[in-house]
């Protein structure tokens, strides 16, 4: 393994993506939607519009939904009045799961434009006449996604935090986000899902021809997250510390199998192939 | 003497296709070797199997005394390759291409700034060193391109029709290059072109390939000489010979067939050396000789024949 073409590969990728908007652009817009947008129309949003909160609170349907959330759940909730109730479900609750989208969208875009994009652009050839080992190759394209697919993520997380405490404290009486379980739903699940991502994004690339292609195809990588979050919302999972670290762990091992079979997939003559003349 | 490049029956097929269909072929040090041959023939799936990028699926290879399906690192570390397109990256500058590539042919990070400096300034591209590739005109892409392929000093280049869709001007100073590295730096060149006149300025032994299969290997005069049994040479005499001096001309040793069209004279004599007899025995039969020219086959004449034959 060599450490300065991974890095060097790396760079490189990362490059090319920040000059194609096509690919950045996203992974601008859905941060700001996710850190900025929401929590200000939960926060703010009620105030500003002038909706009391207990209109938008009140009836059966929003009693049976906090009804069917998990008892520490109600528990954490009961001593909150309805627009803190709002908040905390929306944007501690619901949006744990959700928040996952981020690294698997932004690996994904990346792996893309780093496998598709390539060889769409004819650029790949080039790269395989270069000493660099198949597995250097498919480790530096690796880091290319997965890293700055996690710094979005972090560097997210940590906007989404101060918009919460710094809007969201006078209401809530305290600095009270991240709740325990975002702690590993960052440091533990999101580098999971980001790996995920980006190996999805290598065996979507190795069945299709264009960027856009990939890009459509790994769209359908969020469905586990969507999944989560229906099951969170339904009440049939509940994302505390232990079931986030096992989420995680099982992610973990979804990507080793993922890897294993990418690394088995991913060679020259893949990447050539059918380019004959 | 170690060969640069020996293959030995090598094939590759793609389902029921045979991309190249059992060749063989040596390639000495320091020669440019032509491989010509219309599109689809097999060139490109021939250095790529040439250079490790794909396995082949019968015979062997040894490229620069390694075996390319299991040591392909270490033939793509000592040789270069300049593939039909560019094939570089238009949203980084010239010269971060050229680093990047450095760093993956293991060029020292402390000579690579110097070497691309280097670089940009011999093809001609230091003051456009900091702009994006993606506004070079074709020229500069492939001069670009060039400079990449010897970012890492190879010794063997491998050059995939590097004249195609250029202007002349730039055709010509790729030619130049590829002459320069060759006959100056004592480089091995295998080029694969359907550019006759490029091939026939460049290469010291072609091959000829159609469908997979190498239809024949050497200089161009060998080949002629393979093809076109004997040589042939073109007298033009005062006047149309006579009956008399044709027949003369017939029992001279070594002569072959004779064609004759008025005042013109062709020839057939075994071999070059027969021709100061052959000379002598048109003038002592009475014949005035007013231009005699051996005649060689242009690579044209050889590759079309061959492929004739081929069809």
């Amino acid at each position: 393994m060599n450490g300065r073409i991974i890095r060097a590969i790396a760079r490189k990728d990362w490059q090319e993506v920040r000059q194609n908007k096509m690919a950045w652009m996203p992974m601008l817009i859905v941060p700001v939607i996710i850190c900025v947008l929401i929590p200000l129309l939960v926060i703010v949003g009620p105030t500003a519009l002038n909706m009391p909160v207990e209109e938008l609170t009140r009836g059966q349907d929003m009693d049976e939904l906090l009804a069917s959330l998990p008892p520490v759940v109600q528990e954490q909730i009961g001593g909150m009045n309805d627009h803190q109730a709002l908040i905390f479900f929306l944007l501690a609750f619901t949006f744990a799961p959700m928040f996952l989208i981020l690294p698997i969208m932004t690996a994904s875009i990346i792996g893309s434009d780093s496998f598709v994009g390539e060889k769409e652009r004819k650029t790949m050839e080039s790269l395989l006449y270069t000493p660099a080992t198949d597995r250097d190759l498919f480790l530096g394209k690796m880091v290319a996604a997965v890293i700055p697919a996690v710094g979005v993520s972090w560097a997210t997380f940590a906007v989404y935090a101060l918009i919460l405490n710094g809007l969201g404290g006078p209401v809530m009486g305290r600095v009270w986000f991240p709740t325990p379980t975002w702690w590993p739903l960052i440091l533990w699940v999101t580098p999971a899902v980001a790996v995920m991502g980006m190996l999805g994004a290598v065996l979507i690339s190795a069945r299709v021809s264009t960027f856009m292609e990939a890009y459509q195809a790994t769209g359908l990588l969020v469905l586990p997250v969507i999944l989560l979050l229906v099951a969170q919302v339904g009440g049939v999972v509940y994302l505390d510390v232990g079931t986030t670290l096992l989420v995680g762990l099982v992610i973990w091992l979804v990507d080793a199998a993922l890897l294993w079979g990418s690394l088995r997939l991913f060679n020259r003559a893949m990447l050539v192939g059918g380019e004959r003349k | 003497m170690t060969h640069a490049i020996q293959v030995d029956s090598l094939s590759r097929t793609f389902g029921s296709l045979q991309a190249v269909n059992v060749v063989s072929f040596t390639v000495e040090p320091g020669e440019v070797f032509g491989l010509l041959g219309p599109n689809g023939a097999g060139k490109t799936t021939l250095v790529r199997l040439l250079n490790g990028v794909l396995a082949a699926t019968g015979g062997s290879a040894r490229v620069l005394g390694c075996d390319p399906m299991t040591q392909g690192d270490a033939i793509r570390a000592r040789t270069g390759v300049l593939t039909e397109q560019p094939a570089l990256y238009e949203r980084l500058t010239a010269r971060d291409n050229l680093r990047f590539f450095g760093t993956m042919y293991g060029v020292a990070e402390a000579e690579l700034p110097g070497r691309v400096d280097d670089l940009l300034a011999a093809f001609d591209l230091a003051a456009r060193a900091d702009d994006r590739v993606g506004g070079f005109s074709k020229g500069m892409k492939q001069r670009l391109a060039l400079a990449r392929t010897l970012i890492h000093q190879p010794e063997l280049l491998f050059f995939d029709e590097p004249t195609a869709g250029l202007d002349p001007e730039a055709a010509r100073s790729v030619t130049e290059l590829i002459e320069s590295l060759s006959r100056e730096r004592g480089r091995t060149v295998f080029l694969c072109t359907h550019n006759l006149d490029e091939a026939q300025r460049l290469c010291n032994r072609v091959g000829v390939i159609n469908q997979g299969r190498l239809l024949a290997v050497g200089a161009p005069a060998q080949l002629a000489h393979e093809l076109w049994q004997g040589t042939w040479v073109d007298i033009t005499l005062r006047t149309a010979p006579t009956p008399a001096l044709l027949e003369r001309l017939r029992g001279l040793p070594g002569v072959g067939q004779i064609q004759a069209d008025g005042a013109a004279l062709a020839i057939q004599i075994e071999a070059d050396s027969r021709t100061p007899e052959l000379v002598a025995g048109v003038v002592a039969a009475g014949g005035e000789i007013m231009r005699v020219a051996a005649r060689e086959h242009s690579l044209e004449e050889i590759y079309f024949t061959l492929q004739g034959g081929a069809a």
